[in-house]
């Protein structure tokens, strides 16, 4: 079983969370949104911030780990989730933040996106979700809407996007969400859950882009958004209901957790290998008896 | 010449030509014999064709050898691809109902057994086999226990009845042998010596283990999968994390998090995952994370030839991620080199907290070889440089670091700086693949910083001094002076030695100039070796001359002859001894003003 959340003996402050540079995102980005959600979640789950490694790809949203107070990886683009099931892996005793945008992580990442989702690598993945790209100055999205104008489709993007919420459901992630930058106590809240969640957490975070994104803007989203948690008929633990709900789009928007399920064993929790503790703490050498006797296969 | 018997036993995929393998490599290596076994194969799971070609000595066997002793044909294809190769004093055991002999040399023994008059085929489906290895035994002049026991060991997990049955075939082969066959004039000899029998991609993996590999993670490729397979198999023994990764991408990317964790982690992959590792490598340089990569050569491009060797990978390798980064790349020498390799290669990784490149082959991947147990040290030295593991930072300088204060990158004269892994309180920082500053912050996008930008690349590149100081140069092995100054890297050593010591026998002397470490490559002490060189010749396995060309492009140095071949199968002895005897008389074509020989591989597998 996934070894709980190591708690800190004195209480964190926001201010021991923040990294040793502001961030360099546009005023108004919905990014901010998410990096406070994130370190008051930390706050209040009382986490040390030695035993946080808050992981990223590349991209705008990828820059997170660098304005954060924790150990950090701002990896390659689309690569983040490879790299913190590796680090989970030697590891299990870290709690594992990857963070990034929907273009590293639907994709040039979606690869290893699905994948993480099937292994249920106990690690909650935020994607900061504005449906462009940005740092690239304005491109179109796996998360772009049909018919919307950008650099890359100046006559209107013709490919339909990728519904993230379904994707990960069908994947077989264990926890999904959907969060709003504008809305950031219901933020922290689900992020708390995540983090706490033992498996793949996946939280997918409306992060409006205010430069390159005219089309799903604060205003467009505030009057749609509609938490699940406020209709009390919901049940997170009904997959089918949640694959449903992940398909309204429309006037109206689901936000909140979709679906979670503890029942299923983290990728650490089910190989036997990590009985002993984490890899990082077991003697590199190999017993010599066991040695003999890989030699003597060989006899 | 060293004494060698060799046995070639050839059929179609399916057919069963591993099981007499390996039942005759047991045999030899419990007679205290070494060998070595290539098996020539194709990428098809039943059908083809295959030959396996297993050689024996009292003598280290370095190669497969220019000679089939005993051929074993399993199919009348085997038969006629190969009978025709076999030279005087060989013999060939086949099944007489259902394979005809072509032409063969008058000296050829042919041995045909009347399988269905020996076994009752209709209950054993390989009885072919099991009685063309009793035949083979008793002409060998091995005992029929030897066989005895190897045939319980085989067939113990079917029960008894199995175990009898096979032996009786066996014994019936074995008998028909002596009443009708004529032995070979010089049975096999006996040692005391004990060796163990295995392949290089074994090797490679056990070497990972020995090492302190305590994750390793792959996707199959072809002919990089033993590695896995044998990780696999013994993760849970070695406390090995091991995993199957989606692609290669994901490899590299993986094992980069586990070692940045602070495990020593590995993976394998043949030339196509080996490309799309690049961008993955390029990190390990940049954040300082050493992670080591084994590449097991086939022939390429692209899909190329799986199931087949060469050494075109070498300017991939070299090329491997874009801008300049220290890093290491070897070619292991032997299959027994394969296993001393790794730890020495993860030491220096993890010293100079770069990427440790490991470029084997096919021939050595896939072969397998009897090596001395003692060679298999599983308490190699472990130096994990300068990594701080506790609060206490494990008595390194910084140990009283305070947040304050600890610089991942901190400049420093030999550009290492102390590596804190994740967990540890006061050590906290964030690594990054773009450009960044002793403190791990970005000036690669807000802060872009000329002057800071130059002292991070010297930093790490001067990493690159103390590798070089780290790594022995090559030695020349042979005289000081020779005829032929044979030049080879990686697997072809010793196929270049037992060419070597064949030229020597016909009166033409020669010296051998074989390159293990690329990179670091110690240009200056090859051409402190090469000045007294009368004739230079380099031997690869590839197309363009990968090698001469790196050689050349580090020292200037431009051999005499070049001997390449790139037919997907390995050099034998010959190719190089007759392609140095053409160049020496300048009977070969003239590229420029070198000599190129591509010797003809005659065996068509």
């Amino acid at each position: 079983m996934a070894i709980g959340v190591q708690r800190a003996t004195q209480q964190l402050t926001m201010a021991d969370l923040k990294g040793r540079v502001d961030p360099d995102w546009c005023p108004g980005c919905g990014d901010f949104g998410v990096l406070a959600a994130v370190q008051k979640a930390l706050v209040e789950l009382r986490i040390p911030n030695h035993n946080v490694v808050t992981i990223s790809g590349i991209g705008c949203s990828s820059n997170f780990p660098g304005y954060m107070n924790t150990y950090g990886m701002h990896t390659l683009h689309g690569r983040a989730l490879a790299v913190a099931t590796g680090l989970k892996l030697a590891n299990h005793e870290l709690t594992v933040l990857v963070t990034g945008g929907d273009g590293d992580g639907f994709g040039i990442g979606g690869n290893h996106f699905v994948h993480s989702m099937r292994r249920n690598v106990d690690l909650l993945y935020i994607v900061m979700d504005n449906q462009i790209y940005g740092l690239t100055t304005g491109q179109t999205s796996p998360t772009s809407r049909v018919g919307m104008k950008t650099k890359s489709m100046p006559f209107g993007n013709i490919e339909a996007p990728v519904n993230p919420i379904s994707l990960a459901l069908a994947a077989g992630a264990t926890f999904v969400a959907r969060g709003f930058s504008g809305e950031q106590k219901h933020l922290t809240e689900l992020i708390k859950q995540g983090i706490e969640h033992p498996g793949f957490s996946f939280l997918d975070v409306f992060s409006p882009c205010v430069t390159y994104n005219h089309d799903n803007t604060y205003q467009w989203f505030r009057p749609r958004v509609k938490k699940l948690e406020d209709d009390s008929a919901y049940d997170p633990a009904d997959w089918k209901a949640a694959m449903e709900n992940s398909l309204v789009w429309g006037e109206e928007i689901p936000i909140g957790k979709f679906f979670e399920r503890t029942d299923v064993p983290t990728l650490h929790g089910a190989e036997p290998v990590l009985n002993e503790g984490p890899l990082v703490r077991c003697d590199p050498r190999v017993p010599l008896d066991v040695a003999r006797s890989f030699i003597e296969e060989l006899m | 010449m060293k004494q060698t018997f060799a046995i070639g036993i050839g059929g179609a995929a399916g057919q069963g030509v591993a099981t007499p393998g390996d039942i005759f490599a047991k045999i030899f290596s419990r007679r205290g014999l070494h060998l070595n076994a290539y098996n020539a194969y194709q990428s098809i799971i039943r059908g083809g064709h295959t030959l396996l070609t297993i050689r024996t000595g009292t003598e280290k066997v370095t190669n497969m050898g220019d000679r089939i002793d005993l051929l074993i044909p399993l199919n009348q294809d085997t038969m006629d691809r190969h009978l025709k190769l076999l030279s005087a004093g060989a013999a060939c055991i086949y099944n007489a109902d259902t394979i005809k002999p072509g032409p063969a040399d008058d000296d050829v023994q042919l041995c045909p057994l009347p399988v269905s008059e020996l076994a009752d085929i209709s209950r054993n489906k390989v009885a072919q086999n099991t009685l063309a290895i009793g035949a083979g035994l008793h002409m060998m002049g091995i005992g029929f226990p030897a066989l005895e026991e190897v045939l319980r060991e085989q067939f113990k997990k079917k029960g008894e009845a199995v175990v009898a049955e096979n032996v009786a075939v066996a014994r019936a082969g074995y008998d028909y042998a002596a009443a009708h066959f004529r032995a070979f004039p010089n049975p096999l000899s006996r040692t005391e010596n004990r060796y163990a029998i295995l392949s290089g991609n074994t090797a490679m993996a056990m070497g990972g283990a020995a090492a302190g590999v305590k994750f390793y993670c792959a996707y199959p490729m072809s002919p990089s999968t033993g590695v896995l397979h044998w990780m696999a198999a013994h993760a849970r023994k070695a406390g090995i994390m091991v995993r199957q990764v989606e692609d290669e991408i994901g490899v590299i990317n993986m094992a980069i998090g586990a070692a940045h964790a602070g495990v020593r982690a590995m993976c394998a992959t043949s030339g196509g995952g080996f490309a799309l590792m690049s961008e993955g490598l390029g990190m390990s340089a940049m954040i300082e994370t050493p992670v080591v990569v084994i590449n097991c050569q086939r022939a390429g491009p692209s899909t190329g030839v799986p199931t087949k060797t060469e050494q075109g990978d070498l300017w991939q390798m070299l090329g491997a991620a874009f801008g300049d980064y220290p890093r290491i790349i070897a070619a292991p020498l032997d299959i027994g080199d394969c296993f001393k390799l790794i730890p020495e290669i993860f030491n220096l990784a993890d010293r100079f907290q770069c990427p440790g490149l490991v470029l084997c082959d096919l021939l050595l991947s896939e072969g397998r070889l009897s090596v001395h147990p003692q060679d298999l040290d599983f308490s190699p030295s472990i130096d994990r440089g300068e990594l701080i593991t506790s609060a206490n930072g494990n008595g390194t300088p910084s140990a009283a670091a305070t947040n304050g204060d600890y610089k991942r990158y901190k400049i420093t004269d030999n550009g290492i700086s102390p590596r804190a892994i994740p967990g540890v309180p006061g050590h906290i920082h964030t690594v990054a693949t773009d450009e960044h500053m002793e403190d791990g912050v970005l000036i690669s996008d807000e802060f872009t910083n000329p002057v800071k930008r130059r002292a991070m690349m010297e930093k790490r590149m001067r990493k690159v001094t103390g590798i070089e100081a780290a790594v022995p140069p090559p030695v020349l092995s042979g005289a000081r002076t020779a005829d032929v100054t044979l030049i080879g890297w990686g697997s072809t050593m010793g196929v270049i030695e037992e060419a070597s010591e064949i030229l020597n026998e016909q009166g033409i002397s020669t010296n051998q100039l074989q390159i293990r470490w690329l990179v670091p490559l110690h240009g200056e002490a090859i051409l402190e070796i090469l000045k007294d060189s009368r004739h230079t010749i380099i031997v690869e396995n590839n197309y363009s001359g990968q090698f001469a060309r790196y050689l050349r492009s580090e020292t200037s140095f431009v051999p005499d002859g070049h001997i390449r071949k790139y037919d997907g199968e390995p050099f034998m002895p010959h190719h190089i001894v007759e392609a140095v005897k053409e160049q020496l008389a300048g009977k070969t074509q003239w590229a420029g003003k070198t000599q190129v020989s591509v010797p003809m591989h005659e065996i068509m597998v």
